[in-house]
């Protein structure tokens, strides 16, 4: 098992005649199982065409009504990517990935005002993806890193989750499902969200945990942890060094009237029983201790 | 994105939120002319940077005279304003703002920001104007209240009249101040604003409510929709290496210590720095070169490294995913060249194409310091940044 997506999901692509959702389309479609998720392709008016053999449809409804597809990964542009979402959402679908960076942030207030009651989940924007090693890839992370396992991930960056995975691998360790979740100020699933998944998926023995700084997500998490977690968790918080007030290249990531600093949220995160690091090059080690108790 | 407040105080003005009469200045001269044409007894002389407490670093003052406008205003164009959100030599101050004098009888705060957690705008106000709202919220935070907007119906006018009530606003004023909110709420949404506070709103002797202070910061992302708003940039007030930075696609904020990096991705750029920290060194900046950094953005991020006088060290740190290792040396090898670099550079790679990479690293003839990981990398050039 795996959280969020196995090697049966079915996957369509919304803006996959632009370059970079072909890219990554086809990147995906050549990872494990791929040939079999990515079943369609949505941008209004190609309906009819294909790409690398993948149909294209108008809508979203009509993607997900011919094909089965219940999962939508998002390369819209940031003017119209709010947009997507909401079509998708609107469509019924089961989840949306929305790797798109640079959505205003008052267009995303509004997308998540109206997903309220609706069962659409979404990850993102401004994120990665998520993987199930060796079954499925849906974003753009580069897929060899992975290796099959029992550690789930879940992380508000891109590269660094890349690091933390590796570290994982090259310790032998592998992944049950790698989460990013994107570094937005207003996104979908949280922190929290996705650890309580990976604390009911009998596939995973333990959960690496990033963060940075900015808003109070990680504090939000760790307190459900303390009294719900069933299995051990690791932590790091990037930007101990970010200064006030600057926004760190994600458009979440800043430190805004003394609150979201990376202190704050790892004596919480400590407080709450993770096993935090100071040292991004340690994340792997960590579990490794944890693990061998 | 920030502008000034004579900006912030010209936008509300186009919501409806009433502020004193006044202008922006550039000289004496002008600062004199616009005094007598506010007329008087009382002008107030305001220096307009993008930082805050500028009161407290004696760049307002309060006059009774045109001529007294003319000599503050003499005293405060190009003085460096210290404030405590300014660097520690202060920022240069270019513009002032001339207003009338306006008799306070009460002062209020009224701001709007964006919950992350509840996901909507926020609404807070307080009785405790003039104080900074995070003192407020330090010292007495239940003198702060709070409204959650809905983004589809908008700021309601009982919730308005019920926020005025609880701060003070006498029932007289409540009108002004469902036109004060309400303009408020309007431009933040209409101009994509990420945080926009009157501080203070003040009630007059004369019972008038008046913004009498104005701050609006903007969302970056939704700036091409807003030409109008691009053009109220004052590049002045900003650290000429980001926005050097930004022309080029590369996101950087300048630091105070010795080492440079040079990152792929925002989060993995903060583990650098705070990993630079961690074995005893000192980030002189952020840098992520995102994506697809090509060698031009390579070369145009050491170019922009260079430049501190401070560096000591470099630290190229990336992790390849779909950016191939091998692309990325030659990248580092071309612009290392290019600059003749002359400070240590250690560079730590990992990911696809990662043995590729390093060989081309290795057979440049240029002493480049290979690293393993990132402990490695961080212990590698903090010490080659002592020795330098």
């Amino acid at each position: 098992m795996s959280i969020l997506i196995n090697k049966n999901t079915k996957v369509m692509t919304q803006g996959m005649t632009g370059k970079v959702g072909q890219f990554h389309t086809l990147h995906c479609k050549n990872y494990a199982n791929g040939a079999n998720c990515f079943v369609a392709g949505v941008t209004p008016g190609k309906a009819g065409q294909s790409y690398e053999g993948i149909p294209i449809f108008n809508s979203v409804s009509e993607a997900s009504a011919q094909t089965g597809a219940t999962v939508s990964v998002i390369y819209v542009p940031p003017p119209f990517a709010a947009a997507a979402i909401d079509e998708a959402v609107e469509a019924g679908l089961e989840l949306v990935i929305c790797i798109t960076e640079g959505i205003p942030v008052h267009d995303m207030l509004r997308t998540r005002y109206k997903m309220q009651g609706k069962k659409t989940l979404l990850i993102g924007p401004n994120c990665p993806g998520l993987i199930t090693p060796d079954e499925i890839k849906i974003g753009i992370m580069p897929g060899h890193i992975h290796r099959k396992g029992r550690i789930g991930v879940v992380s508000r960056s891109g590269t660094l989750t890349y690091e933390a995975v590796w570290q994982l691998t090259e310790l032998g360790f592998g992944q049950s499902s790698c989460v990013g979740i994107g570094g937005d100020p207003i996104n979908g699933m949280k922190h929290v969200s996705v650890m309580k998944l990976f604390n009911d998926d009998p596939e995973t023995d333990a959960v690496v945990m990033v963060g940075e700084i900015g808003g109070s997500d990680e504090e939000e998490c760790a307190r459900w942890i303390k009294s719900n977690m069933q299995k051990p968790v690791v932590g790091f918080i990037a930007g101990i060094t970010a200064p006030l007030g600057k926004r760190m290249g994600h458009a979440g990531a800043i430190i805004s009237g003394g609150q979201g600093g990376a202190e704050d949220k790892l004596a919480v995160m400590e407080e709450c029983g993770i096993h935090i690091t100071r040292n991004p090059a340690e994340m792997g080690k960590v579990m490794k201790h944890v693990l061998k108790g | 994105m920030k502008i000034h407040e004579y900006q912030a105080k010209e936008i509300l003005r186009q919501y409806g939120v009433p502020t004193p009469r006044g202008m922006v200045c550039f000289s004496v001269d002008e600062a004199i002319a616009v005094a007598q044409q506010l007329g008087g007894p009382v002008w107030v002389v305001k220096a307009q940077i993008h930082a805050g407490g500028r009161g407290q670093g004696g760049g307002v003052k309060v006059v009774n005279s045109v001529h007294d406008v003319g000599t503050r205003a003499g005293e405060i164009l190009g003085m460096q304003l210290v404030t405590h959100q300014t660097h520690a030599d202060g920022q240069l101050v270019r513009r002032l703002l001339i207003e009338e004098g306006v008799q306070i009888a009460k002062e209020y705060y009224v701001g709007m920001v964006i919950d992350r957690s509840k996901q909507r705008v926020v609404l807070m106000a307080s009785s405790e104007g003039g104080m900074e709202i995070e003192a407020v919220a330090a010292q007495s935070p239940e003198k702060i209240h709070k409204v959650w907007i809905n983004p589809l119906s908008g700021l309601i006018d009982a919730e308005i009249d019920a926020v005025a009530r609880q701060i003070g606003i006498p029932d007289a004023a409540l009108a002004q101040a469902r036109a004060c909110f309400q303009g408020l709420y309007q431009a933040f949404v209409e101009k994509d604003a990420m945080l926009a506070e009157i501080n203070p709103l003040v009630l007059t002797v004369d019972q008038n409510l008046l913004a009498l202070d104005a701050k609006i910061n903007f969302d970056s992302n939704a700036l091409f929709r807003h030409s109008e708003i691009v053009a109220l940039r004052d590049l002045d007030e900003e650290d000429p290496a980001e926005v050097e930075a930004s022309q080029f696609g590369l996101s950087y904020i300048s630091l105070n210590g010795n080492i440079g990096c040079l990152v792929n991705g925002a989060g993995l750029a903060m583990a650098t720095m705070d990993i630079i920290k961690l074995y005893g060194g000192m980030p002189a900046n952020f840098l992520d070169v995102g994506g697809g950094a090509s060698k031009e953005k390579v070369t145009e991020a050491f170019k922009l490294m260079l430049r501190n006088p401070n560096l000591r060290a470099i630290l190229v740190n990336i992790f390849g995913g779909i950016m191939k290792c091998d692309v990325i040396a030659e990248g580092v090898v071309a612009a290392a060249r290019e600059v003749h670099l002359k400070v240590p550079l250690v560079v730590r790679l990992e990911g696809t194409n990662v043995d590729l990479g390093k060989k081309i690293l290795a057979e440049s003839g240029l002493p480049i310091i290979s690293a393993g990981d990132m402990a490695d990398a961080a212990a590698k050039v903090v010490t080659a940044a002592k020795g330098a």
